[in-house]
């Protein structure tokens, strides 16, 4: 199957149960009404639509607005964090008056203020491998908006199981991808992306920023492939991958094939969910694998007798510029495999980062390389904000 | 020959903040091999340490992805383009 040619995917076949429409929708509808693509029979499609959004942040927010506008009408969505203050940068659903709510509650809020003909359907838990079958089938398309690599794994292979379409979307610093997995002859994620990469080597937004308006141009797309393939209009993007570089302001389609030996779509080796922290290599950074650490209290203790430290902070130039400890010297983890000749063999090394993961890494590659007096500070700098310095910016 | 590599925003840092790089060679392995040998810091971003393919950056080469045209092997003329596109998961 080609990318050009690819026929939308009806999902509203399945539905008989095509609901009326008052006056009151007639009235609020009425410029889809006038789109001869749309008109009455498409609206009432909407109505009967069921979308689930996996995620109320930044790309969660346009793609609830505008589905909700749009007239969809049962929305679910799932989420379990809280409103910070760092979210309202992007996430567009969400206001300063709501920081401290879960998401879930400002995003009912919110929508149904934008429209109350829409049934708003809340699941305040993480999408997991024992609970995504569940809530996934009861939808008829998942709309990916989720933030790390396990839940996106997790997402595409309930889809495949369940034969549910993925419209996805993925974004970082000024740039985004959108598509369209999981359909019946189209490819899936795991066609484009065989595997995830080992944890700390590409940076998520929390550590290496975004544009605020980039999750609005991607989510949007998102929401337009999502109301397409409810409407059974146009060509989507199945078997196409849109790539977004807002700081060139260039959009590119590249073709997308599905992959003879994916074990999802293709041989579907792939018969149940697996554990997908597992798959990702997080199992092993959340215990630190074998590499010592030191808590804050501890290191504060350390330097105050004088020990000869070399703290070494692996994040992100921008995360660098925002707030670092007092004494560090800066070796983002990209950069280090280039920077052994910086390190003294006969000084204590203290790999920090944001919150351990990523000095961890930093502390067993050095480890690997011979340095054998290498620690990683547990919780990196969120903890020794809580328990050392509170006057460092959180972020 | 000439082909041009296309590198993501994220990975222009490593290559003297330039996205568009020229590289030559006959297959995407080797103007691949030419663009690291000038920015060695690409090198470990691009492919493994035994040189081959990741499973979360994938190459096109103009269009097509290039599992699909022989890999890392896949025969390059001059003019075409090369497309790295890494995973990203934000949200
Ligand atoms: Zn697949």
């Amino acid at each position: 199957m080609t990318a050009t040619g690819t026929e939308p995917v009806d999902l509203s076949e399945k539905r008989d149960d095509v609901p009326e429409l008052s006056t009151e929708e007639l009235q609020r509808y009425s410029r889809h009404l006038l789109l001869p693509e749309v008109g009455l029979e498409g609206q009432r499609r909407l109505k009967a639509g069921r979308a689930l959004l996996v995620g109320a942040g930044g790309l969660g927010s346009p793609l609830a607005l505008y589905l909700a506008a749009a007239g969809v009408g049962h929305i679910g969505i799932v989420d379990f964090d809280v409103v910070d203050v760092t979210n309202l940068q992007r996430q567009v659903l969400h206001g300063t008056r709501d920081i401290g709510r879960p998401k879930l509650d400002s995003a009912r809020d919110r929508l149904g203020d934008i429209n109350p003909h829409v049934q708003v359907e809340t699941y305040e838990t993480r999408l997991t491998s024992a609970n995504a079958l569940e809530i996934i089938r009861d939808y008829d398309l998942v709309v990916d908006g989720t933030d790390n690599f396990p839940t996106r794994y997790l997402v595409n292979d309930a889809c495949v199981l369940t034969g549910t379409p993925n419209v996805y979307g993925s974004i970082f610093r000024f740039e985004g991808q959108a598509s369209v997995f999981a359909t019946a002859d189209g490819p899936c994620y795991r066609c484009l992306f065989r595997e995830p990469p080992p944890p700390g080597m590409v940076p998520s937004c929390a550590e290496g920023g975004v544009l605020g308006v980039l999750p609005g141009l991607i989510g949007t797309i998102q929401a337009t492939e999502a109301l397409k393939l409810l409407l059974g209009i146009g060509t989507t993007l199945v078997g196409r991958l849109l790539l977004v570089d807002a700081l060139r302001m260039q959009f590119r389609t590249l073709t997308l094939r599905r992959d003879p030996e994916c074990p999802a779509c293709g041989t579907r080796t792939l018969h149940e969910l697996i554990d997908y922290e597992e798959f990702c290599g997080l199992r092993a950074t959340h215990s630190g694998a074998g590499v010592p650490e030191v808590s804050p209290a501890e290191l504060v203790a350390w330097r105050a007798r004088g020990d000869a430290i070399d703290l070494v902070d692996v994040r992100e130039p921008g995360e660098w510029a925002l707030a670092h400890l007092a004494g560090a010297r800066h070796v983002p983890l990209g950069a280090l495999s280039g920077a052994l000749d910086t390190f003294a063999r006969d000084r204590t090394i203290v790999c920090s980062c944001k919150g351990g993961a990523r000095s961890a890494q930093a502390a067993r590659q050095l480890r690997a390389e011979g340095f054998d007096n290498v620690w990683s500070l547990t919780g990196g700098i969120l903890r020794w904000r809580a328990e050392v310095d509170p006057t460092l910016p959180g972020y | 020959m000439s082909i041009t590599v296309q590198l993501p925003t994220m990975l222009a840092r490593l290559a003297g903040d330039t996205q568009t790089l020229e590289a030559r060679g006959t297959t995407v392995g080797d103007a691949l091999t030419d663009v690291i040998a000038r920015y060695p810091a690409l090198g470990p971003r691009l492919r493994d340490e035994s040189g081959r393919p990741y499973g979360f950056v994938t190459f096109y080469l103009n269009d097509e992805d290039i599992r699909f045209r022989g890999g890392f092997a896949a025969p390059v003329a001059d003019g075409d383009e090369v497309i790295v596109v890494p995973t990203v998961a934000g949200g």
